[in-house]
């Protein structure tokens, strides 16, 4: 089996607590991701997007279902299955290239190892010359930028991304997105991108699942047969965003 | 009765206090070093220590309780009963246990250095963002690593906040603590002055402490901007 993530009807609920009444987030949720494949995963907030995510880094646990990766159940979080946050997440003591090492930091990896990899990663990102600038020097974009050099610098084969542009300028989600294709196209790796901008999947995605609002199942998945890099004024392009765009709105007048 | 200037010292009788405090013979173990020098010498020597060992041990078990609840929970009780008693009510038992001089006076120090160490310890704890400790999760940390590496650097501010305020706390019980229990040092110095019925020489000894304090104070501030130094970069 070519498959390398199987996430594998998956439901999740929040237990109640003393102010909130018991929540169902997800509900027989089931999805494959190729190896190298790019999805994307749009629905109407509150729909258990960001759960699902956190359940396949290993961050919540299930209800109910199990998440394979290669064959093997995820029950912890793991460097071979990275995530970048909306907020990016970046340690603000720790100036770009100790951001990038800190996976490999953690695994002992020898001085000279770990900083052949931070080059390799900052690079990639397009982060050379700002080596050894702090989180708190940088633009959001590049915050984002050493998020992903991060996550990458542990070579997951899957990279997890939760809204990642979401805080970002409209100037600066495009530069990022086509970004992140030329990294995607580079180094190759599984990408869930969760997001709700339904014209950022369609940019992005080799695929677009649609969830259910809440509890979030699979409504619908998109194949998007369209070549890279994609214009947003082709009509394949505006049509497959339409019927996604309209598939959504249908979930939200249920809430 | 005594005249106005003899109760309300002229700067100018301030700073001949000043020079004849300089000139005299200091206190026992240190008669070369002037009575003022020498007597701070004793009183910071005393804060050092008290204020050291208010740092090792008010980091150390606001480490431990700030970041396993159930640690907190076994601690807060103890914690808030004793916080809320003035230092300067510890006197009579710190003299009682420890008689006179340097080990009252540490004693003390240490025990108003303590709880703002304690509890500011605590707060930057608790308060490390958790997406940096989920964030570290999934970059394959280890929970050792995650304290070590995530949750002290996070906290970090908050501790140089508490031991700031504990040097501030320490130093006032050091005074309170001579003005007693001891025959030596800044609290001494004033007390004995009193005695004396020389204001000016009160005065010059309050300087001082307000001297010493205020570089101390300097000085950590320092080392925190140094060692917090990302803070300054936004």
């Amino acid at each position: 089996m070519n498959s390398k993530l199987i996430v594998d009807n998956i439901s999740k609920v929040f237990p109640a607590r003393k102010m909130a009444t018991a929540t169902q987030a997800l509900k027989n949720f089931s999805l494959e991701v190729g190896n190298g494949e790019f999805v994307c995963i749009v629905g109407p907030s509150g729909c258990g997007k960001t759960t699902l995510l956190k359940i396949i880094a290993g961050l919540e646990t299930a209800s109910q279902g199990s998440v394979r990766l290669n064959g093997n159940k995820v029950e912890a979080p793991g460097p071979e299955r990275g995530m970048v946050f909306q907020d990016f997440a970046l340690y603000p003591w720790r100036d770009v290239v100790g951001n990038v090492e800190f996976g490999p930091e953690m695994r002992y990896l020898p001085r000279s190892e770990r900083s052949e990899i931070s080059q390799k990663y900052v690079s990639l990102v397009g982060m050379e010359g700002n080596e050894h600038k702090y989180p708190a020097q940088l633009s959001g974009g590049m915050k984002q930028r050493v998020a992903i050099a991060r996550a990458l610098a542990n070579k997951p084969d899957i990279l997890l991304m939760d809204e990642p542009f979401g805080s970002l300028d409209a100037q600066t989600r495009f530069v990022m997105q086509n970004e992140l294709l030329r990294i995607w196209n580079e180094d190759r790796k599984a990408v869930i991108f969760v997001t709700h901008n339904v014209e950022e999947a369609v940019y992005l995605a080799e695929r677009v699942v649609v969830m259910t609002a809440g509890p979030g199942a699979v409504k619908g998945i998109y194949p998007i047969a369209l070549s890279y890099p994609r214009s947003r004024a082709d009509h394949g392009f505006i049509s497959l965003r339409e019927k996604i765009t309209d598939s959504i709105t249908e979930e939200v007048k249920l809430i | 009765m005594a005249d106005l200037p003899q109760l309300f010292p002229t700067p100018v009788a301030v700073v001949v206090a000043f020079k004849d405090l300089l000139i005299a013979e200091g206190p026992a173990g240190l008669p070369w070093a002037g009575e003022l020098i020498g007597n701070m010498l004793v009183s910071l020597w005393r804060v050092i220590v008290g204020f050291c060992l208010a740092a090792v041990t008010g980091v150390l078990l606001g480490v431990i309780a700030g970041w396993w609840p159930r640690a907190r929970d076994l601690v807060e009780p103890v914690v808030e009963i004793i916080r809320p008693i003035p230092p300067l009510a510890w006197v009579p038992l710190a003299m009682l246990w420890f008689g006179l001089g340097f080990r009252p006076a540490v004693f003390l120090i240490w025990l108003g250095a303590f709880f703002p160490i304690l509890s500011n310890t605590v707060l930057g704890m608790e308060s490390t963002p958790k997406n940096l400790i989920e964030v570290s999760k999934t970059l394959g940390a280890n929970s050792r690593q995650i304290l070590f590496k995530v949750g002290i650097p996070s906290a970090l501010p908050s501790i140089m906040a508490g031991l700031r305020i504990g040097l501030g706390i320490g130093w006032m019980c050091l005074v309170a603590a001579e003005l007693t229990g001891s025959n030596t040092g800044l609290g001494y110095l004033i007390m004995y002055y009193y005695s004396t019925m020389e204001a000016a020489k009160m005065v010059a000894g309050m300087l001082t402490i307000g001297l010493v304090g205020v570089l101390a104070f300097i000085g950590l501030k320092k080392l925190e901007d140094r060692l917090v130094f990302w803070r300054e970069l936004e």
